[in-house]
Protein backbone atom coordinates (compact mmCIF):
# COMPACT_ATOMS: atom_id res chain seq x y z
CA UNK A 1 0.00 0.00 0.00
CA UNK A 2 1.67 3.13 -1.20
CA UNK A 3 0.58 5.51 1.48
CA UNK A 4 3.41 7.91 0.75
CA UNK A 5 1.42 9.06 -2.25
CA UNK A 6 -1.75 9.59 -0.25
CA UNK A 7 -0.79 11.61 2.76
CA UNK A 8 -4.04 13.52 2.83
CA UNK A 9 -6.15 12.87 5.93
CA UNK A 10 -9.57 11.40 5.18
CA UNK A 11 -10.79 11.34 8.77
CA UNK A 12 -9.36 13.42 11.59
CA UNK A 13 -10.37 12.92 15.19
CA UNK A 14 -9.34 15.97 17.20
CA UNK A 15 -9.47 16.20 21.00
CA UNK A 16 -12.69 14.16 21.25
CA UNK A 17 -14.18 13.71 24.71
CA UNK A 18 -17.37 11.96 25.63
CA UNK A 19 -18.88 11.01 28.95
CA UNK A 20 -21.98 9.11 29.94
CA UNK A 21 -23.28 10.27 33.30
CA UNK A 22 -20.24 10.37 35.53
CA UNK A 23 -18.13 8.04 33.43
CA UNK A 24 -15.69 9.54 30.97
CA UNK A 25 -15.60 7.12 28.06
CA UNK A 26 -13.27 9.20 25.86
CA UNK A 27 -10.70 11.70 27.06
CA UNK A 28 -9.14 14.09 24.58
CA UNK A 29 -8.56 11.49 21.87
CA UNK A 30 -6.85 12.59 18.66
CA UNK A 31 -5.61 10.75 15.60
CA UNK A 32 -6.13 10.74 11.88
CA UNK A 33 -6.52 8.30 9.04
CA UNK A 34 -5.11 9.15 5.64
CA UNK A 35 -6.69 8.21 2.35
CA UNK A 36 -6.02 4.59 1.51
CA UNK A 37 -4.71 3.86 4.95
CA UNK A 38 -5.90 1.06 7.22
CA UNK A 39 -5.70 2.03 10.88
CA UNK A 40 -6.32 -0.42 13.69
CA UNK A 41 -8.13 0.86 16.76
CA UNK A 42 -7.02 -1.32 19.63
CA UNK A 43 -7.74 -1.49 23.32
CA UNK A 44 -9.07 -3.71 26.03
CA UNK A 45 -12.80 -4.08 26.67
CA UNK A 46 -14.14 -0.79 27.96
CA UNK A 47 -11.22 1.21 26.59
CA UNK A 48 -13.56 3.39 24.52
CA UNK A 49 -13.26 1.84 21.06
CA UNK A 50 -16.97 1.39 20.52
CA UNK A 51 -17.72 4.83 21.91
CA UNK A 52 -15.30 6.33 19.43
CA UNK A 53 -16.96 4.42 16.60
CA UNK A 54 -20.33 5.69 17.76
CA UNK A 55 -19.04 9.26 17.83
CA UNK A 56 -17.74 9.02 14.29
CA UNK A 57 -20.85 7.29 12.97
CA UNK A 58 -23.27 9.77 14.50
CA UNK A 59 -24.94 7.54 17.08
CA UNK A 60 -23.50 9.45 20.07
CA UNK A 61 -22.18 12.86 19.07
CA UNK A 62 -19.06 13.75 21.08
CA UNK A 63 -19.27 16.24 23.98
CA UNK A 64 -16.24 18.24 22.90
CA UNK A 65 -13.67 18.07 20.15
CA UNK A 66 -13.79 18.10 16.40
CA UNK A 67 -14.19 15.59 13.62
CA UNK A 68 -12.83 16.47 10.19
CA UNK A 69 -13.62 14.73 6.93
CA UNK A 70 -11.13 15.36 4.13
CA UNK A 71 -9.65 18.20 6.16
CA UNK A 72 -12.95 19.98 6.70
CA UNK A 73 -14.53 20.27 10.16
CA UNK A 74 -17.97 18.62 10.17
CA UNK A 75 -20.84 18.18 12.55
CA UNK A 76 -22.05 14.59 12.83
CA UNK A 77 -25.28 14.72 14.80
CA UNK A 78 -26.98 11.62 13.41
CA UNK A 79 -26.17 8.41 11.52
CA UNK A 80 -27.67 10.08 8.46
CA UNK A 81 -25.13 12.93 8.75
CA UNK A 82 -22.27 10.43 8.90
CA UNK A 83 -23.48 8.56 5.83
CA UNK A 84 -24.03 11.80 3.94
CA UNK A 85 -20.42 12.77 4.70
CA UNK A 86 -19.13 9.49 3.28
CA UNK A 87 -18.52 7.67 6.56
CA UNK A 88 -19.92 4.14 6.48
CA UNK A 89 -19.84 1.85 9.49
CA UNK A 90 -20.02 -1.92 9.75
CA UNK A 91 -21.43 -2.32 13.24
CA UNK A 92 -20.68 -5.24 15.48
CA UNK A 93 -24.32 -6.30 15.35
CA UNK A 94 -24.21 -5.59 11.58
CA UNK A 95 -27.39 -3.46 11.56
CA UNK A 96 -29.09 -5.69 9.01
CA UNK A 97 -32.81 -6.39 8.85
CA UNK A 98 -33.31 -10.16 9.26
CA UNK A 99 -36.61 -10.32 7.36
CA UNK A 100 -35.32 -8.34 4.36
CA UNK A 101 -33.57 -9.89 1.40
CA UNK A 102 -29.97 -9.11 0.53
CA UNK A 103 -30.82 -6.40 -1.98
CA UNK A 104 -33.12 -4.55 0.41
CA UNK A 105 -30.41 -4.67 3.08
CA UNK A 106 -27.72 -3.44 0.72
CA UNK A 107 -29.86 -0.43 -0.16
CA UNK A 108 -31.29 0.23 3.29
CA UNK A 109 -32.01 3.96 3.51
CA UNK A 110 -30.23 4.40 0.15
CA UNK A 111 -33.04 3.04 -1.97
CA UNK A 112 -33.16 3.62 -5.70
CA UNK A 113 -36.43 5.30 -6.62
CA UNK A 114 -38.49 5.05 -9.77
CA UNK A 115 -37.48 7.31 -12.65
CA UNK A 116 -41.06 8.41 -13.17
CA UNK A 117 -41.21 11.84 -11.48
CA UNK A 118 -44.73 11.32 -10.11
CA UNK A 119 -43.97 7.88 -8.64
CA UNK A 120 -40.66 9.20 -7.40
CA UNK A 121 -42.45 11.92 -5.49
CA UNK A 122 -44.27 9.26 -3.47
CA UNK A 123 -41.04 7.33 -2.89
CA UNK A 124 -41.84 4.47 -5.27
CA UNK A 125 -39.01 1.93 -5.12
CA UNK A 126 -37.25 0.65 -8.21
CA UNK A 127 -36.52 -2.89 -7.04
CA UNK A 128 -35.25 -4.20 -10.36
CA UNK A 129 -32.69 -1.41 -10.63
CA UNK A 130 -31.51 -2.15 -7.08
CA UNK A 131 -31.21 -5.87 -7.84
CA UNK A 132 -29.12 -5.20 -10.92
CA UNK A 133 -26.74 -2.90 -9.04
CA UNK A 134 -26.56 -5.28 -6.10
CA UNK A 135 -25.53 -8.27 -8.18
CA UNK A 136 -22.84 -6.24 -9.95
CA UNK A 137 -21.37 -4.89 -6.73
CA UNK A 138 -21.37 -8.24 -4.96
CA UNK A 139 -19.59 -9.77 -7.90
CA UNK A 140 -16.91 -7.12 -7.64
CA UNK A 141 -16.36 -8.10 -4.02
CA UNK A 142 -15.99 -11.77 -4.95
CA UNK A 143 -18.64 -12.61 -2.41
CA UNK A 144 -20.03 -16.06 -2.72
CA UNK A 145 -23.63 -15.18 -2.09
CA UNK A 146 -26.07 -17.53 -3.74
CA UNK A 147 -29.28 -15.60 -4.23
CA UNK A 148 -29.95 -11.89 -3.76
CA UNK A 149 -33.60 -12.51 -2.94
CA UNK A 150 -32.67 -14.68 0.04
CA UNK A 151 -33.71 -13.26 3.40
CA UNK A 152 -30.80 -12.27 5.64
CA UNK A 153 -32.03 -14.51 8.45
CA UNK A 154 -31.46 -17.54 6.20
CA UNK A 155 -27.77 -16.68 5.66
CA UNK A 156 -24.78 -17.84 7.66
CA UNK A 157 -22.95 -15.44 9.98
CA UNK A 158 -20.19 -14.98 7.43
CA UNK A 159 -22.59 -14.25 4.61
CA UNK A 160 -24.41 -11.68 6.75
CA UNK A 161 -21.08 -10.07 7.50
CA UNK A 162 -20.29 -9.97 3.80
CA UNK A 163 -23.58 -8.21 3.12
CA UNK A 164 -22.95 -5.64 5.85
CA UNK A 165 -19.44 -5.00 4.53
CA UNK A 166 -20.64 -4.82 0.94
CA UNK A 167 -23.22 -2.25 1.97
CA UNK A 168 -20.56 -0.06 3.56
CA UNK A 169 -18.12 -0.44 0.70
CA UNK A 170 -20.54 -0.02 -2.20
CA UNK A 171 -21.92 3.28 -1.13
CA UNK A 172 -18.81 5.04 -2.42
CA UNK A 173 -17.74 5.98 1.09
CA UNK A 174 -14.43 7.74 1.74
CA UNK A 175 -14.14 6.27 5.20
CA UNK A 176 -15.22 2.79 6.29
CA UNK A 177 -15.30 1.93 9.98
CA UNK A 178 -15.44 -1.73 10.89
CA UNK A 179 -16.20 -2.86 14.42
CA UNK A 180 -14.75 -6.38 14.77
CA UNK A 181 -15.74 -7.50 11.29
CA UNK A 182 -14.16 -10.92 11.64
CA UNK A 183 -15.24 -11.75 15.20
CA UNK A 184 -17.94 -14.16 14.05
CA UNK A 185 -16.07 -15.59 11.11
CA UNK A 186 -14.08 -18.72 10.37
CA UNK A 187 -10.50 -18.71 9.11
CA UNK A 188 -11.28 -18.66 5.42
CA UNK A 189 -13.98 -16.02 5.72
CA UNK A 190 -11.72 -13.83 7.87
CA UNK A 191 -9.09 -14.03 5.18
CA UNK A 192 -11.69 -12.92 2.64
CA UNK A 193 -12.60 -9.92 4.77
CA UNK A 194 -8.92 -8.98 5.10
CA UNK A 195 -8.54 -9.24 1.36
CA UNK A 196 -11.55 -7.01 0.97
CA UNK A 197 -10.08 -4.42 3.33
CA UNK A 198 -6.89 -4.34 1.29
CA UNK A 199 -8.89 -4.05 -1.91
CA UNK A 200 -10.85 -1.01 -0.79
CA UNK A 201 -7.84 0.68 0.75
CA UNK A 202 -6.00 0.29 -2.54
CA UNK A 203 -8.90 2.22 -4.06
CA UNK A 204 -8.17 5.12 -1.69
CA UNK A 205 -10.77 4.34 0.97
CA UNK A 206 -9.63 5.03 4.53
CA UNK A 207 -10.42 2.17 6.89
CA UNK A 208 -10.67 2.19 10.68
CA UNK A 209 -10.58 -1.37 11.93
CA UNK A 210 -11.41 -2.53 15.41
CA UNK A 211 -10.03 -5.98 16.07
CA UNK A 212 -8.81 -8.21 18.83
CA UNK A 213 -6.93 -10.43 16.43
CA UNK A 214 -3.29 -9.25 16.43
CA UNK A 215 -2.39 -11.38 13.47
CA UNK A 216 -5.07 -9.76 11.31
CA UNK A 217 -3.96 -6.35 12.51
CA UNK A 218 -0.35 -7.11 11.55
CA UNK A 219 -1.45 -8.41 8.15
CA UNK A 220 -3.90 -5.73 7.11
CA UNK A 221 -3.15 -2.51 8.94
CA UNK A 222 -0.67 0.29 8.32
CA UNK A 223 -0.96 1.91 11.69
CA UNK A 224 -2.42 1.20 15.11
CA UNK A 225 -3.99 3.54 17.62
CA UNK A 226 -4.34 2.14 21.11
CA UNK A 227 -6.90 3.36 23.61
CA UNK A 228 -6.77 2.79 27.32
CA UNK A 229 -9.45 3.97 29.73
CA UNK A 230 -10.67 6.47 27.17
CA UNK A 231 -7.26 7.91 26.36
CA UNK A 232 -5.08 7.40 23.33
CA UNK A 233 -1.82 5.90 24.62
CA UNK A 234 -0.11 4.89 21.38
CA UNK A 235 -0.16 5.72 17.69
CA UNK A 236 2.39 3.57 15.91
CA UNK A 237 3.26 2.30 12.43
CA UNK A 238 2.68 -1.44 12.22
CA UNK A 239 6.09 -1.95 10.60
CA UNK A 240 7.78 -0.56 13.69
CA UNK A 241 6.18 -2.86 16.21
CA UNK A 242 5.70 -6.53 16.98
CA UNK A 243 2.43 -8.18 18.02
CA UNK A 244 4.00 -8.40 21.48
CA UNK A 245 4.40 -4.64 21.59
CA UNK A 246 0.77 -4.14 20.62
CA UNK A 247 -0.44 -6.48 23.33
CA UNK A 248 1.82 -4.59 25.73
CA UNK A 249 0.13 -1.32 24.82
CA UNK A 250 -3.33 -2.82 25.19
CA UNK A 251 -2.65 -4.29 28.61
CA UNK A 252 -0.80 -1.19 29.78
CA UNK A 253 2.55 -2.94 30.19
CA UNK A 254 4.02 -0.58 27.63
CA UNK A 255 3.36 3.09 27.03
CA UNK A 256 4.24 5.27 24.06
CA UNK A 257 2.80 8.44 22.70
CA UNK A 258 3.27 9.31 19.10
CA UNK B 1 -30.85 -41.31 4.90
CA UNK B 2 -32.72 -40.41 1.78
CA UNK B 3 -36.04 -40.82 3.50
CA UNK B 4 -35.00 -38.56 6.34
CA UNK B 5 -33.95 -35.93 3.80
CA UNK B 6 -37.29 -36.21 2.13
CA UNK B 7 -39.00 -35.93 5.46
CA UNK B 8 -37.04 -32.77 6.21
CA UNK B 9 -38.01 -31.27 2.88
CA UNK B 10 -41.62 -32.10 3.45
CA UNK B 11 -41.43 -30.66 6.91
CA UNK B 12 -39.91 -27.36 5.85
CA UNK B 13 -42.40 -27.11 2.99
CA UNK B 14 -45.29 -27.55 5.38
CA UNK B 15 -43.81 -24.92 7.68
CA UNK B 16 -43.65 -22.52 4.74
CA UNK B 17 -47.25 -23.22 3.86
CA UNK B 18 -48.32 -22.68 7.42
CA UNK B 19 -46.67 -19.32 7.67
CA UNK B 20 -47.35 -17.69 4.32
CA UNK B 21 -50.71 -19.17 3.41
CA UNK B 22 -52.22 -20.20 6.71
CA UNK B 23 -55.04 -17.69 6.53
CA UNK B 24 -56.07 -18.77 3.02
CA UNK B 25 -56.37 -22.42 4.01
CA UNK B 26 -58.36 -21.56 7.12
CA UNK B 27 -60.57 -19.24 5.09
CA UNK B 28 -61.23 -21.97 2.55
CA UNK B 29 -61.88 -24.60 5.22
CA UNK B 30 -64.29 -22.38 7.14
CA UNK B 31 -66.08 -21.50 3.90
CA UNK B 32 -66.36 -25.20 3.07
CA UNK B 33 -67.51 -26.05 6.58
CA UNK B 34 -70.35 -23.53 6.64
CA UNK B 35 -71.33 -24.28 3.04
CA UNK B 36 -71.86 -27.90 4.03
CA UNK B 37 -73.40 -27.40 7.45
CA UNK B 38 -75.61 -24.53 6.35
CA UNK B 39 -76.59 -25.93 2.94
CA UNK B 40 -80.26 -25.45 3.70
CA UNK B 41 -79.85 -21.74 4.42
CA UNK B 42 -78.80 -18.95 2.09
CA UNK B 43 -75.18 -19.02 3.34
CA UNK B 44 -73.58 -19.84 0.00
CA UNK B 45 -75.13 -17.04 -2.05
CA UNK B 46 -73.88 -13.87 -3.66
CA UNK B 47 -76.35 -11.86 -1.60
CA UNK B 48 -75.01 -13.30 1.65
CA UNK B 49 -71.38 -12.78 0.62
CA UNK B 50 -72.14 -9.16 -0.25
CA UNK B 51 -73.81 -8.93 3.13
CA UNK B 52 -70.64 -10.22 4.80
CA UNK B 53 -68.56 -7.64 2.91
CA UNK B 54 -70.95 -4.91 4.00
CA UNK B 55 -70.67 -5.92 7.64
CA UNK B 56 -66.92 -6.49 7.50
CA UNK B 57 -65.61 -3.48 5.59
CA UNK B 58 -64.99 -1.29 8.67
CA UNK B 59 -63.07 -4.21 10.22
CA UNK B 60 -61.09 -4.64 6.99
CA UNK B 61 -60.14 -0.97 6.89
CA UNK B 62 -59.10 -1.03 10.55
CA UNK B 63 -57.13 -4.24 10.00
CA UNK B 64 -55.21 -2.61 7.13
CA UNK B 65 -54.45 0.39 9.35
CA UNK B 66 -53.42 -1.71 12.33
CA UNK B 67 -51.09 -3.70 10.06
CA UNK B 68 -49.03 -0.52 9.65
CA UNK B 69 -48.76 0.07 13.40
CA UNK B 70 -47.77 -3.56 13.97
CA UNK B 71 -45.30 -3.54 11.06
CA UNK B 72 -43.30 -0.87 12.87
CA UNK B 73 -43.51 -2.70 16.19
CA UNK B 74 -46.34 -0.81 17.88
CA UNK B 75 -49.91 -1.74 18.67
CA UNK B 76 -52.90 0.59 18.78
CA UNK B 77 -55.64 -0.44 21.19
CA UNK B 78 -57.47 2.87 20.75
CA UNK B 79 -58.74 2.14 17.23
CA UNK B 80 -62.12 0.83 18.44
CA UNK B 81 -62.76 3.98 20.43
CA UNK B 82 -61.70 6.21 17.52
CA UNK B 83 -64.46 4.59 15.43
CA UNK B 84 -67.18 5.94 17.72
CA UNK B 85 -65.64 9.37 18.17
CA UNK B 86 -65.09 9.85 14.44
CA UNK B 87 -68.66 8.77 13.61
CA UNK B 88 -70.11 11.04 16.30
CA UNK B 89 -68.01 14.01 15.23
CA UNK B 90 -69.15 13.53 11.63
CA UNK B 91 -72.82 13.21 12.67
CA UNK B 92 -72.77 16.21 14.98
CA UNK B 93 -70.82 18.42 12.58
CA UNK B 94 -73.10 17.53 9.69
CA UNK B 95 -75.97 19.23 11.50
CA UNK B 96 -74.10 22.53 11.22
CA UNK B 97 -71.57 22.46 8.37
CA UNK B 98 -71.44 21.07 4.82
CA UNK B 99 -70.93 17.31 4.54
CA UNK B 100 -67.32 17.38 3.19
CA UNK B 101 -66.25 19.62 6.07
CA UNK B 102 -67.83 17.23 8.57
CA UNK B 103 -66.01 14.31 6.92
CA UNK B 104 -62.70 16.19 7.13
CA UNK B 105 -63.43 16.91 10.79
CA UNK B 106 -63.96 13.21 11.49
CA UNK B 107 -60.74 12.32 9.66
CA UNK B 108 -58.89 14.97 11.64
CA UNK B 109 -60.03 13.16 14.80
CA UNK B 110 -58.13 10.12 13.55
CA UNK B 111 -55.04 12.09 12.53
CA UNK B 112 -54.85 14.00 15.82
CA UNK B 113 -55.36 10.92 18.01
CA UNK B 114 -52.73 9.07 15.99
CA UNK B 115 -50.31 11.98 16.48
CA UNK B 116 -51.00 12.10 20.21
CA UNK B 117 -50.52 8.34 20.54
CA UNK B 118 -47.33 8.45 18.49
CA UNK B 119 -45.80 11.45 20.23
CA UNK B 120 -46.53 10.04 23.68
CA UNK B 121 -45.09 6.63 22.81
CA UNK B 122 -41.96 7.95 21.12
CA UNK B 123 -41.20 10.75 23.55
CA UNK B 124 -41.97 8.94 26.78
CA UNK B 125 -40.51 5.69 25.40
CA UNK B 126 -43.43 3.87 26.98
CA UNK B 127 -44.93 0.74 25.46
CA UNK B 128 -47.63 1.47 22.89
CA UNK B 129 -49.82 -1.09 24.67
CA UNK B 130 -50.06 1.10 27.77
CA UNK B 131 -50.34 4.47 26.04
CA UNK B 132 -53.10 3.39 23.68
CA UNK B 133 -54.90 1.58 26.48
CA UNK B 134 -54.99 4.93 28.26
CA UNK B 135 -56.05 6.97 25.23
CA UNK B 136 -58.72 4.34 24.52
CA UNK B 137 -60.27 5.10 27.90
CA UNK B 138 -60.08 8.85 27.34
CA UNK B 139 -61.64 8.66 23.87
CA UNK B 140 -64.43 6.30 24.97
CA UNK B 141 -65.31 8.64 27.81
CA UNK B 142 -65.24 11.61 25.44
CA UNK B 143 -67.66 9.90 23.03
CA UNK B 144 -70.09 9.19 25.85
CA UNK B 145 -69.70 12.71 27.19
CA UNK B 146 -70.35 14.74 24.03
CA UNK B 147 -73.68 13.08 23.19
CA UNK B 148 -74.98 12.10 26.62
CA UNK B 149 -75.13 8.49 25.38
CA UNK B 150 -77.66 9.46 22.70
CA UNK B 151 -77.39 8.46 19.09
CA UNK B 152 -77.12 11.14 16.43
CA UNK B 153 -78.94 10.53 13.14
CA UNK B 154 -77.46 11.42 9.76
CA UNK B 155 -79.95 12.44 7.10
CA UNK B 156 -77.48 13.59 4.43
CA UNK B 157 -78.24 11.08 1.68
CA UNK B 158 -75.04 11.60 -0.31
CA UNK B 159 -73.00 10.93 2.84
CA UNK B 160 -74.98 7.79 3.53
CA UNK B 161 -74.56 6.65 -0.09
CA UNK B 162 -70.79 7.21 -0.24
CA UNK B 163 -70.03 5.88 3.23
CA UNK B 164 -71.82 2.59 3.22
CA UNK B 165 -75.42 2.50 2.11
CA UNK B 166 -74.89 3.02 -1.61
CA UNK B 167 -74.52 0.33 -4.23
CA UNK B 168 -73.88 -0.01 -7.94
CA UNK B 169 -76.35 -2.75 -8.91
CA UNK B 170 -75.43 -5.70 -6.72
CA UNK B 171 -72.05 -4.22 -5.81
CA UNK B 172 -72.05 -2.37 -2.50
CA UNK B 173 -70.04 0.82 -2.32
CA UNK B 174 -68.33 -0.83 0.65
CA UNK B 175 -66.71 -3.39 -1.65
CA UNK B 176 -65.20 -0.46 -3.54
CA UNK B 177 -63.88 0.92 -0.24
CA UNK B 178 -62.35 -2.46 0.59
CA UNK B 179 -60.65 -2.78 -2.79
CA UNK B 180 -59.30 0.77 -2.82
CA UNK B 181 -58.05 0.55 0.78
CA UNK B 182 -56.37 -2.80 0.12
CA UNK B 183 -54.62 -1.46 -2.98
CA UNK B 184 -53.40 1.67 -1.22
CA UNK B 185 -52.29 -0.34 1.82
CA UNK B 186 -50.41 -2.83 -0.35
CA UNK B 187 -48.68 -0.14 -2.39
CA UNK B 188 -47.62 1.92 0.62
CA UNK B 189 -46.27 -1.10 2.50
CA UNK B 190 -44.63 -2.97 -0.39
CA UNK B 191 -43.85 -0.47 -3.12
CA UNK B 192 -43.00 2.78 -1.36
CA UNK B 193 -39.89 3.70 0.58
CA UNK B 194 -42.04 4.51 3.60
CA UNK B 195 -43.26 0.91 3.88
CA UNK B 196 -39.74 -0.46 3.53
CA UNK B 197 -38.42 1.82 6.25
CA UNK B 198 -41.36 0.97 8.50
CA UNK B 199 -40.69 -2.75 8.17
CA UNK B 200 -36.99 -2.10 8.74
CA UNK B 201 -37.76 -0.27 11.98
CA UNK B 202 -40.06 -3.07 13.10
CA UNK B 203 -37.54 -5.75 12.14
CA UNK B 204 -34.45 -4.22 13.76
CA UNK B 205 -34.96 -0.85 15.38
CA UNK B 206 -31.33 -0.21 16.32
CA UNK B 207 -30.11 -1.36 12.94
CA UNK B 208 -32.55 0.88 11.11
CA UNK B 209 -31.48 3.83 13.27
CA UNK B 210 -27.81 3.10 12.69
CA UNK B 211 -28.48 3.21 8.94
CA UNK B 212 -29.87 6.72 9.37
CA UNK B 213 -33.60 5.96 9.28
CA UNK B 214 -35.64 8.36 11.40
CA UNK B 215 -37.37 5.69 13.44
CA UNK B 216 -39.41 8.18 15.50
CA UNK B 217 -41.00 9.89 12.50
CA UNK B 218 -41.68 6.60 10.72
CA UNK B 219 -43.44 5.08 13.71
CA UNK B 220 -45.50 8.15 14.57
CA UNK B 221 -46.73 8.08 10.97
CA UNK B 222 -47.68 4.40 11.37
CA UNK B 223 -49.88 5.26 14.35
CA UNK B 224 -51.48 8.11 12.39
CA UNK B 225 -52.27 5.62 9.62
CA UNK B 226 -53.82 3.18 12.10
CA UNK B 227 -55.89 5.85 13.79
CA UNK B 228 -57.02 7.51 10.57
CA UNK B 229 -58.10 4.12 9.21
CA UNK B 230 -60.22 3.72 12.32
CA UNK B 231 -61.74 7.16 11.68
CA UNK B 232 -62.63 6.04 8.13
CA UNK B 233 -64.16 2.88 9.60
CA UNK B 234 -66.27 5.12 11.84
CA UNK B 235 -67.55 7.02 8.80
CA UNK B 236 -68.39 3.72 7.10
CA UNK B 237 -70.42 2.59 10.09
CA UNK B 238 -72.20 5.95 10.25
CA UNK B 239 -73.02 5.84 6.54
CA UNK B 240 -74.38 2.31 6.69
CA UNK B 241 -76.44 2.90 9.85
CA UNK B 242 -77.51 6.47 8.92
CA UNK B 243 -76.27 7.75 12.24
CA UNK B 244 -73.69 7.44 14.99
CA UNK B 245 -73.70 6.11 18.51
CA UNK B 246 -71.07 5.84 21.23
CA UNK B 247 -71.20 2.03 21.07
CA UNK B 248 -69.88 1.87 17.49
CA UNK B 249 -66.67 -0.09 17.21
CA UNK B 250 -66.55 -0.95 20.89
CA UNK B 251 -66.39 -4.70 20.22
CA UNK B 252 -64.16 -4.40 17.16
CA UNK B 253 -60.70 -4.31 18.70
CA UNK B 254 -60.52 -8.04 19.38
CA UNK B 255 -61.86 -8.86 15.92
CA UNK B 256 -59.36 -6.58 14.21
CA UNK B 257 -56.35 -7.91 16.13
CA UNK B 258 -57.45 -11.48 15.45
CA UNK B 259 -57.89 -10.72 11.74
CA UNK B 260 -54.45 -9.14 11.43
CA UNK B 261 -52.69 -11.80 13.50
CA UNK B 262 -54.20 -14.73 11.63
CA UNK B 263 -53.32 -12.99 8.36
CA UNK B 264 -49.62 -13.46 9.04
CA UNK B 265 -48.62 -10.07 10.44
CA UNK B 266 -46.24 -10.37 13.37
CA UNK B 267 -47.45 -8.79 16.59
CA UNK B 268 -43.82 -7.88 17.31
CA UNK B 269 -43.00 -5.92 14.17
CA UNK B 270 -41.02 -6.48 11.01
CA UNK B 271 -43.36 -8.82 9.18
CA UNK B 272 -46.68 -7.70 7.77
CA UNK B 273 -49.21 -8.68 5.14
CA UNK B 274 -51.97 -6.41 3.84
CA UNK B 275 -53.65 -9.16 1.83
CA UNK B 276 -53.46 -11.40 4.91
CA UNK B 277 -55.19 -8.71 6.96
CA UNK B 278 -57.96 -8.37 4.36
CA UNK B 279 -58.54 -12.13 4.10
CA UNK B 280 -58.24 -12.40 7.87
CA UNK B 281 -60.99 -9.81 8.31
CA UNK B 282 -63.19 -11.66 5.79
CA UNK B 283 -62.54 -14.85 7.72
CA UNK B 284 -63.76 -13.18 10.89
CA UNK B 285 -66.83 -11.90 9.01
CA UNK B 286 -67.45 -15.35 7.55
CA UNK B 287 -67.26 -16.99 10.98
CA UNK B 288 -69.54 -14.36 12.48
CA UNK B 289 -72.07 -14.77 9.71
CA UNK B 290 -71.91 -18.56 9.83
CA UNK B 291 -72.37 -18.59 13.59
CA UNK B 292 -75.37 -16.26 13.34
CA UNK B 293 -76.96 -18.40 10.64
CA UNK B 294 -76.26 -21.48 12.77
CA UNK B 295 -78.18 -19.85 15.60
CA UNK B 296 -75.34 -19.05 17.99
CA UNK B 297 -75.74 -16.08 20.31
CA UNK B 298 -73.55 -12.97 20.35
CA UNK B 299 -71.92 -14.26 23.52
CA UNK B 300 -70.90 -17.46 21.79
CA UNK B 301 -69.61 -15.49 18.82
CA UNK B 302 -67.43 -13.50 21.18
CA UNK B 303 -66.00 -16.71 22.61
CA UNK B 304 -65.24 -17.91 19.09
CA UNK B 305 -63.43 -14.67 18.23
CA UNK B 306 -61.36 -14.89 21.40
CA UNK B 307 -60.38 -18.48 20.65
CA UNK B 308 -59.36 -17.55 17.12
CA UNK B 309 -57.16 -14.76 18.46
CA UNK B 310 -55.47 -17.11 20.92
CA UNK B 311 -54.80 -19.66 18.19
CA UNK B 312 -53.55 -17.04 15.73
CA UNK B 313 -51.23 -15.47 18.28
CA UNK B 314 -49.95 -18.85 19.42
CA UNK B 315 -49.03 -19.73 15.85
CA UNK B 316 -47.46 -16.32 15.34
CA UNK B 317 -45.34 -16.61 18.48
CA UNK B 318 -44.18 -20.10 17.53
CA UNK B 319 -43.09 -18.78 14.16
CA UNK B 320 -41.23 -15.95 15.86
CA UNK B 321 -39.29 -18.34 18.06
CA UNK B 322 -37.92 -20.30 15.12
Amino acid sequence: MSNELLKQPALTIKNISKSFGGIQALKDVSFNINKGEVVALLGDNGAGKSTLVRCASGIHPPDTGEIQVNGRAVKIASPQDARDLGIETVFQDLAVIPEFDITANLFLNRETLSKNPLLRFFGWLDDSAMEATASRSLQRLNSRIPDLSEAIKKLSGGQRQAVAIARAVNSGADVVIMDEPTAALGVEQSAQVNELIRLISSQGVAVLLISHNMQHVMETCDRAVVLMRGESIADVAINDVSPRDLVGFITGAQRLSA
Amino acid sequence: MLSSLKFNNWFSASALIRKEYFVYYVFFLVLLFFTVTLHESSFFSLANFMNIIRQTTPITIMAIGLTFALAGGHIDLSIGSVVALSALVAAVLMQQVPMPVAVCGALMVGVIIGLINGLLIEWLKVSSLLITLGTMGVITGLSRQITNLESVPIINSSFNFIFGSGSFGAISVLLVWTIVASLIGYIVLRKLRYGRHLLAVGGNENGARAMGINTVKIRIASLVIASTSAAIAGLLYAGRLHGARYTLGEADLLTVIAAVAIGGTSLFGGRASILGAVIGSWLMGLINNGLILSGFSTNEQMIARGLILVVAVAIGVKEQQK
